[in-house]
């Protein structure tokens, strides 16, 4: 265990990360504390998926230091991924394998074993509600089916922190709606602590318990939905705080990569 | 070493599922090789201008086209680990706590296992072309361990490949030039000893060139290979376990 801060099951210090000349992350300070949903937002290129592939040990920062679950990202990767489970956000369920197949592969590569990965698959697929298909192809389901499956191979383990990239993007409303209601019943029964990034003001305000703002790789703010609208005066919306804090023009629309990403996945799971 | 297998195993199984739902790149493969035997082959067996010893030149090349079917097939397989980094499934893959070696020997496996379907292909090929197979154990536990171990060569190589080009398009490239040059400079349809100076220097480092001729000493009646059984499997595993060792080390650089 690293000295973090006992309180928090998520701490950075002065976590930086540099892409040759651009600085994605801007001695970033962060704490997460348990069984909170955390949500980061920002703007296209502001560093919440860089922060993320940190935190899941997906890549390594040039500089500072990042905890999760007590554990450092950078010398202690294997005990950290032990301890989380990941929802990226492009579509990671495998769609010429059925559901049961997917959690088989997720149980065997987190060292279930035997009945106990029997009874954690069938729990699994009930979470998901998809016990009735659990047979057919992946690649059959639709987007809301396929999210909660993801979050169901993300969780089956049981893990301490669960980081969710995007989780409802390109979802209709109900599969969003759906998807919420189990990220909230997941916190309730397992008090598990949930770090989503998210470009959806709706979903920030219902499902976060904390929000950070992220602009140009730094926090411009953080604290409750309610508490920074309340700061911004008492009309504000989620989106007034969005914009102040973000530093948001018209010609700023993330990198081409990440525009393709997030339409990629979009179109796969409308 | 519990972790690790079972890793390794459940890696290799969703691919083999893939695989068996989906027979029609195996079939679209057997075409190949169907090719080079049926009209190459039969046409320079009249020729009688390469030196093929005892053997006919069916006879010789066939197992120089069951190991280019491999090389072939197991080439592109890169192409599939960089869609995969794109469905995101590499990133799930890479935060769990399995070890990165099982992860990249997983998918070597079901390579492996794939390679074994297409060898029974050409087997069926040279079958129906009357080629002098030899049926007895050895000889076919030693062609399978063969094509086995060439199909997880030539897929890790081409992991490699994924991730030092990283994108389709430069892969495809890649793979177009990377196939030919190794099939020709290699005794796969004409002896070492015919080749210049130089091309006999590349062949002698190609690892296809071990693999046809384990498969020549083994799987034709009269067949002989140029250098002893147990070296050409020393030096495939070898290569094998070098190939392992560098994808174990740049698959995580995938997805940066």
């Amino acid at each position: 265990m690293t000295d973090t801060d006992p309180a928090c099951s998520i701490e950075t210090k002065a976590l930086t990360k540099k892409f040759g000349a651009f600085c994605a992350l801007d001695h970033l300070d962060l704490q997460i504390p348990h069984q909170c949903i955390f949500g980061l937002l920002g703007p296209n290129g502001a560093g919440k998926s860089t922060i993320i592939k940190i935190l899941t040990t997906l890549l390594d920062a040039t500089s500072g230091s990042a905890s999760v679950a007590g554990f450092d990202v950078a010398s202690q990767a294997i005990e950290v991924r032990r301890r989380i489970g990941y929802v990226p956000q492009m579509l990671s369920a495998d769609g010429a394998l059925t559901a049961t197949e997917n959690l088989v592969l997720s149980a065997s590569l987190y060292g279930l074993r035997g009945a106990e990965r029997e009874a954690r698959i069938h729990e699994a697929l009930a979470f998901s509600g998809l016990e009735s298909v659990a047979s057919h192809l992946v690649k059959t389901y639709s987007g809301g089916m396929i999210r909660r499956l993801e979050i169901a191979q993300a969780t089956m383990h049981r893990p301490e922190v669960l980081f969710l990239d995007e989780p409802t993007i390109g979802l209709d409303p109900v599969a969003r709606r759906t998807v919420w209601e189990r990220l909230l019943e997941l916190k309730a029964s397992t008090g598990m602590t949930i770090l989503l990034t998210t470009h959806d003001m709706e979903e920030a305000d219902y499902l976060c318990d904390q929000l950070a703002i992220l602009h140009q790789g730094r926090l411009a703010v953080v604290g409750s939905p309610t508490d920074l609208k309340r700061r911004l005066g008492p009309e504000a919306s989620l989106s007034d705080v969005f914009v102040a804090h973000s530093g948001v023009v018209l010609e700023q629309g993330g990198h081409y990569r990440e525009v393709r990403e997030t339409r990629g996945t979009a179109q796969r799971l409308g | 070493m519990k972790t690790f297998v079972y890793a390794t195993v459940a890696v290799a199984q969703a691919e083999i599922l893939k695989l068996m739902r989906d027979p029609t790149e195996l079939l679209s493969r057997a075409i190949q090789p169907l090719l080079w035997l049926a009209v190459f082959g039969q046409v320079f067996s009249k020729v009688r201008g390469i030196p093929t010893g005892n053997l006919s030149y069916l006879d010789f090349m066939a197992p120089g086209i069951l190991a280019q079917s491999i090389l072939f097939s197991a080439i592109f397989y890169g192409i599939a680990i960089i869609w995969e980094r794109d469905l995101g499934i590499v990133h799930k893959l890479l935060v769990t706590p399995a070890p990165r070696t099982a992860l990249v020997l997983g998918k070597a496996v079901a390579a492996g296992l794939r390679g074994l379907v297409q060898a029974v292909v050409v087997y069926l090929v040279a079958l129906g072309l009357n080629v002098g197979i030899r049926w007895d154990l050895w000889a076919m536990v030693s062609v399978a361990l063969a094509v086995f171990l060439g199909s997880c060569i030539f897929a890790t190589f081409s992991l490699v490949i994924a991730c030092v080009v990283k994108t389709r398009e430069r892969f495809m490239g890649i793979g177009q030039v990377l196939t030919m040059p190794l099939f020709f400079a290699s005794n796969a349809i004409y002896p070492i000893e015919l080749m210049p100076g130089w091309l006999k220097a590349i062949a002698i480092v190609n690892p296809l060139t071990y693999l046809v001729d384990a498969l020549r000493d083994t799987m034709i009646v009269g067949g002989h290979g140029m250098y002893p059984l147990a070296m050409s499997f020393g030096v495939m595993t070898a290569v094998f376990l070098l190939l392992l060792a560098i994808a174990s080390r740049l698959y995580p650089g995938l997805i940066r």
